[in-house]
């Protein structure tokens, strides 16, 4: 199968065909190392939660050794402020976290980008209303929003989910829209227009294939912003108290007298796996829109919003 | 005058979105279910003639649109009502907590942007060298690792060397001479407002050294070399001007994060600011401190918002809508 956007630059121009997606995708992981590692890390974290009942050493929520006990060949990260093993904790802990960041993202992915298409393709009054609404989404602070809707709405897993849905698809929807709109302009689009395609079946045949690529990078990189929002909202308490998750874990030990203990392998760890899944999530994401098209000229602005694309220096520059 | 239609436009989104974020901090605790949240009046421990001043003030026992516009009408005399906690109006505690927070935020922004953008112009500088993969690799993992944790890694690494909690010493008299309380106060600022410099920063190398690679390549760039100019001027004085305007609209962007990120540091460090007080405020079901602490913050990371409209105009009158 041949690469379908072989140079970047036509792709600049708009003269590249449009890549089909699973193709696409492949064509990306044989192009740049940090899609593949990105995949690895995503790949090798999805399949530890899988696993994480089959092979955990200890129970995460029974007494399997001392109160803050250091790491040690039995218990390789030690022990929590229940004598819980550590490892057995982040495992299972892993499995809530991901679980909340895929789900988080559902929704604000399938939010996202129906506005996203619903705003480019009908414009008028439409498109201005729902900018309106993404742009003041846009400004206003997402974290303290979650804290007081969630603190409303009482703690639970279920909630922290919605909360981040609901506030984290602004990004997508504005890339998108912008999309789009160019979509819309092309010949194959008004063609199908001319012989008489609804709406509906333009936008699902035609516009959204054009745009999943898109909405795949899109999706990487909200999973990312959800697992932080998540931990950021458990270590405030937000989270239901009885499931494990990555942000519980950070919460209990700073809750739990863990620097004073000095036990700080109950904290280290488990801000490297955050910090690791992220990173994959993020050399992934960002893998697939460097090889997207470049008219995205929103890009060059936020990380965590309107996501960053170097606008020069692709390949081996990239970062 | 294109350029004041701009400006005129940037105004009005910015007043819009005060008004939508006033209405929705409304609807929020008022409108949506959940008795403890609707009723201002319950404050625990008041006096019977407290309950119904409150009542009368905020008109509860009104029909909600008439609820909304007492609400507005409150707000604009400052009135947030009175704090679940301690019984004390809420907009008082609120702008004494504020005074403690802006400090400590200006401080780790202003570093982490000063940081970000002189690692970003370096990197972009030296690409693909040895330090630019360092700071690029550290930029990322900043950004990567959660607030929440960098903080506990200060506290674990300078626990004893740094003061780890609080705003000052609270074993020091207030006789003591006013330089010493500063120096005090700023030994205590240190660590969060590092951390929050850690958590930002790695978002404005990025954005810094992209913005540079493109700007380099510009043909006046070009020129300014053939001319001779040595490249340090070249760099500093002719390309950075230009790369920093997407950095201004990143700050914008940013200061919603920059705000979250304060909350976390606040409780981390308990820093009496805004954000530990929202903090506090959840675990004391304290609903009034919690949304006046929302429409403050709310509204000025709007406000600042529109001061970095204003700024990118003046740093470039291209801007016309």
């Amino acid at each position: 199968m041949t690469l379908p956007i072989q140079d970047p630059s036509l792709a600049a121009e708009g003269l590249g065909v449009p890549p089909r997606r699973a193709g696409f995708l492949r064509g990306v992981l044989r192009e740049r190392k940090a899609a593949v590692i990105g995949l690895a890390i995503i790949a090798f974290f999805v399949l530890l939660a899988l696993i994480a009942p089959l092979i955990s050493p200890y129970s995460a929520t029974a007494q399997t050794c001392k109160v803050y006990a250091p790491p040690s060949a039995s218990h390789w990260l030690g022990c929590d402020d229940g004598g819980i093993d550590m490892l057995s904790e982040l495992m299972q802990g892993g499995r809530t976290s991901l679980v909340v960041g895929f789900a988080a993202t559902v929704v604000a992915i399938v939010i996202g980008g129906g506005v996203g298409i619903v705003s480019g393709y009908f414009s008028g009054w439409a498109d201005t209303a729902l900018m309106r609404v993404t742009d003041y989404l846009l400004v206003i602070p997402d974290l303290v929003f979650a804290l007081v809707i969630a603190d409303i709405w009482g703690p639970s897993l279920f909630h922290v989910i919605i909360v981040i849905g609901i506030l984290e698809w602004t990004s997508t929807a504005r890339i998108i829209r912008a999309q789009v709109m160019s979509l819309k302009q092309r010949v194959y689009i008004k063609r199908a227009q001319a012989i008489g395609s609804g709406h509906p079946r333009i936008i699902v045949r035609h516009i959204l294939p054009q745009v999943g690529p898109l909405l795949m990078a899109n999706t990487v990189l909200t999973v990312a912003i959800a697992i932080y929002l998540e931990t950021a909202l458990a270590f405030l308490g937000l989270e239901d108290p009885t499931v494990i998750t990555w942000g519980t874990i950070l919460e209990h030990a700073f809750e739990r007298t863990a620097i004073s203990s000095g036990a700080w392998w109950a904290i280290v760890p488990d801000g490297f796996v955050i910090a690791i899944v992220i990173v994959g999530c993020f050399l992934l994401g960002q893998a697939i829109e460097d090889a997207l098209n470049p008219r995205l000229k929103v890009a060059h602005l936020s990380v965590r919003r309107w996501r960053i694309r170097p606008l020069a220096g692709r390949g081996r520059d990239a970062i | 005058m294109r350029g004041a239609d701009y400006v005129i436009k940037r105004g009005f989104f910015a007043l819009v979105t005060i008004f939508v974020a006033i209405t929705i901090n409304f609807f929020l605790f008022r409108v949506l279910p959940g008795n403890a949240v609707t009723d201002l009046s319950r404050v625990p421990h008041a006096s019977p003639a407290l309950r119904h001043a409150l009542l009368t003030e905020f008109g509860l026992d009104k029909p909600k649109w008439e609820q909304y516009l007492i609400y507005l009408n409150n707000l604009a005399h400052g009135n947030m009502g009175i704090s679940f906690a301690n019984q004390q109006p809420v907009s008082h505690l609120l702008l004494a907590d504020l005074k403690n927070t802006i400090p400590m935020v200006t401080l780790g922004t202003v570093t982490a942007i000063v940081l970000g953008v002189f690692t970003g112009v370096l990197s972009a500088w030296r690409r693909g060298s040895a330090p630019d993969h360092a700071s690029t690799n550290l930029a990322i993992s900043a950004y990567a690792f959660p607030t929440q944790w960098l903080g506990l890694m200060l506290l674990i690494l300078f626990a004893g060397t740094l003061p780890a909690g609080g705003m000052s010493d609270p074993f020091l008299f207030t006789a003591e001479p006013f330089w010493q309380h500063l120096a005090d106060v700023g030994k205590h600022m240190i660590l969060p407002a590092v951390t929050l410099m850690l958590t930002t920063y790695g978002s404005f190398t990025l954005v810094t050294r992209s913005s540079m690679l493109e700007t380099l390549g510009e043909d006046y760039v070009l020129t300014a070399r053939a001319k001779g100019l040595p490249a340090r001027r070249i760099v500093w004085r002719h390309a950075v001007r230009n790369a920093l305007l997407p950095v201004v609209t990143l700050i914008a962007l940013e200061l919603g994060f920059i705000v979250g990120g304060a909350v976390l540091v606040e409780v981390i460090f308990s820093w009496p600011g805004i954000g530990l007080a929202m903090y506090s405020a959840i675990g004391q079901r304290d609903y009034p401190m919690l949304q006046g602490g929302f429409l403050i913050l709310t509204v000025s990371v709007i406000l600042l918002n529109f001061l970095a409209d204003l700024l990118y105009f003046r740093l470039d009158p291209r801007i016309t809508a």
